[in-house]
């Protein structure tokens, strides 16, 4: 079984036959080709050319992050599974006005009917939610109704705040968001959520480097924002699956403390204790798995990214349309 | 919406024939290039095999990109063999098979076939008669009707429990 790497210190990389290690003061660790699915680099990481064209030719990306755990770039290998069709039918359906609204639309639906689910499981006791999960289903319907995507962003704007807010009530005070504040995070949950997005998007991105879809032509998000936009996209659907509900797990069980953060109010980031807590538990909840009705067998929440993916390729192909995933369990 | 062909007459290769046999889905999938693993077990598995027997014979023979041959031993007759792990496809490994010597035969070269099990000490003759070159060519013109046309939408069966695809095909309908 291959797995992620998490590198959260300063080092080096260093290939010797068909292993990579990661060196530097303290450790020396090997990383076994075979075992490698991605990279996350958290720390500075130097590593020779020989060690990215190996990593590249064995279809290992590395995702590389700021001290701010903010998304920087990508090693994204050569790519092999390539279809002449797939790519085809994606930028058709990109290009098509009424093609690219509907994807755009389901993305929307996705984050949100999920959005919905966490704060229905969350606050089954809190009445006082009740009224925002009002709020969010009246946003709803307004998803079909507009028909340009800066709109269709604006209403997804408007249910993060709302869904935001909702937070707010059953957070401890320390952990209150406010206002969502991105660069930098002002406070300790926004920290958080900067923090857990970027890892989403580079897990997405992963996912998409092993099937045919091209990660530069997106739908809701517009291909220029981002190189890889298309993870952006995919990537709304499953934050409040993953990262929302990693940041509930470590607020709710009383996890942190003031040793994970660094900086003040204001200008926030997690320190190396607090990123490796959460990664930890970002891993964790990848790898949870959950019994599949379609497959008949458990798969984790990793690998949903990539059925979700498929049915993306079935979608421009014309074979199936197109559903977002919805928590089930 | 119409699926435009990227097929070409020429690009019918043993694989497709087989697959036609296997499930449509997988034909139109294989043939658009939707691949799903870059290196699988059972490619691993044949690969060893291959490495360890048949040593001494010419291997993988290429035959204008239509056909890869396991090996040909030439004696009186000429014999196209194929190597195989397991029976369980055996009807569509025969028809690979005899897609071989049709397309050999076209080009003047008159051959039999021999299927190889190798993990099962087993062989089977392949003799195509005139009616079987008869149904290649219209199996032939199926596979064009398939690929060109709509992804066939796919059916589960056992076979889908072993096949690469089946994530591809039935991952997406957990949602109620
Ligand atoms: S999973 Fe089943 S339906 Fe899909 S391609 Fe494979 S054999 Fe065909």
């Amino acid at each position: 079984m291959k797995t992620n790497y998490y590198l959260t210190k300063d080092g080096v990389l260093r290939r010797k036959e068909n292993t990579v290690y990661f060196i530097n003061k303290e450790e020396k660790r090997a990383l076994p080709i075979s075992k490698i699915y991605a990279i996350y680099a958290y720390g500075n990481l130097s590593f020779t050319s020989g060690v990215a064209s190996y990593l590249s030719q064995k279809g290992v990306p590395i995702h590389f992050f700021n001290n701010y755990g903010f998304y920087e770039g990508s090693l994204y290998p050569r790519e092999t599974l390539i279809s002449g069709d797939v790519t085809i039918h994606q930028a058709e359906h990109h290009l098509d006005a009424d093609k690219r609204l509907y994807l755009a639309r389901r993305f929307i639906e996705g984050a949100t009917q999920n959005i919905l689910k966490n704060l229905k499981y969350y606050c089954s006791s809190n009445s006082s939610i009740e009224k925002y999960i009002g709020r969010i289903e009246k946003e709803l319907p307004k998803i079909e109704g507009y028909t340009d995507i800066p709109q269709l962003m604006s209403v997804e704007g408007h249910i993060r705040d709302t869904y935001y807010s909702a937070l707010d009530e059953i957070f401890p005070e320390e952990f209150r968001i406010g206002e969502r504040v991105k660069r930098p995070p002002n406070n300790k949950t926004n920290t958080l959520i900067s923090f857990g997005n970027s890892l989403m998007y580079s897990t997405v991105l992963t996912e998409i480097y092993n099937t045919q879809l091209n990660p530069t032509i997106s739908y809701l998000h517009e291909p220029f924002v981002r190189r890889f936009s298309l993870s952006l996209d995919v990537a709304e659907i499953f934050k409040p699956i993953i990262v929302d509900r990693v940041i509930f797990k470590l607020v709710n069980k009383k996890m942190l403390d003031d040793s994970h953060f660094v900086g003040e109010l204001g200008d926030m980031l997690l320190s190396d204790t607090g990123r490796k807590l959460f990664l930890q538990n970002y891993h964790d909840r990848l790898s949870t798995t959950i019994k599949h009705k379609g497959l008949g067998r458990e798969v984790s929440y990793q690998r949903l990214i990539r059925l979700e993916l498929y049915k993306l390729v079935k979608h421009v192909l014309g074979a199936q349309e197109y559903k977002p995933l919805v928590m089930w369990w | 919406m119409i699926l435009q062909t990227t097929i070409k007459p020429m690009t019918i290769t043993g694989v497709k024939v087989a697959y036609y046999f296997i499930c449509h889905t997988k034909l139109w999938l294989f043939s658009h290039n939707i691949q799903m693993e870059r290196e699988s077990e059972d490619v691993l598995m044949g690969k060893l095999i291959h490495e360890s027997r048949y040593r001494r014979m010419k291997k993988d023979v290429v035959i204008d990109n239509v056909m890869s041959i396991d090996f040909v031993k030439k004696g009186d007759i000429i014999e196209v063999h194929d190597i195989k792990k397991s029976r369980k496809m055996e009807e569509a490994h025969r028809w690979q098979l005899i897609y071989y010597l049709y397309y050999l035969y076209q080009k003047g070269v008159k051959a039999i076939g021999v299927l190889n099990y190798p993990l099962l000490n087993k062989k089977e003759i392949v003799k195509p008669t005139d009616d079987d070159f008869k149904n290649i060519e219209q199996i032939m013109k199926d596979i064009f009707t398939i690929v060109s046309g709509k992804m066939s939408p796919p059916i589960k069966r056992r076979l889908c429990r072993r096949c690469s695809y089946v994530e591809f095909c039935f991952g997406g309908v957990e949602t109620p």
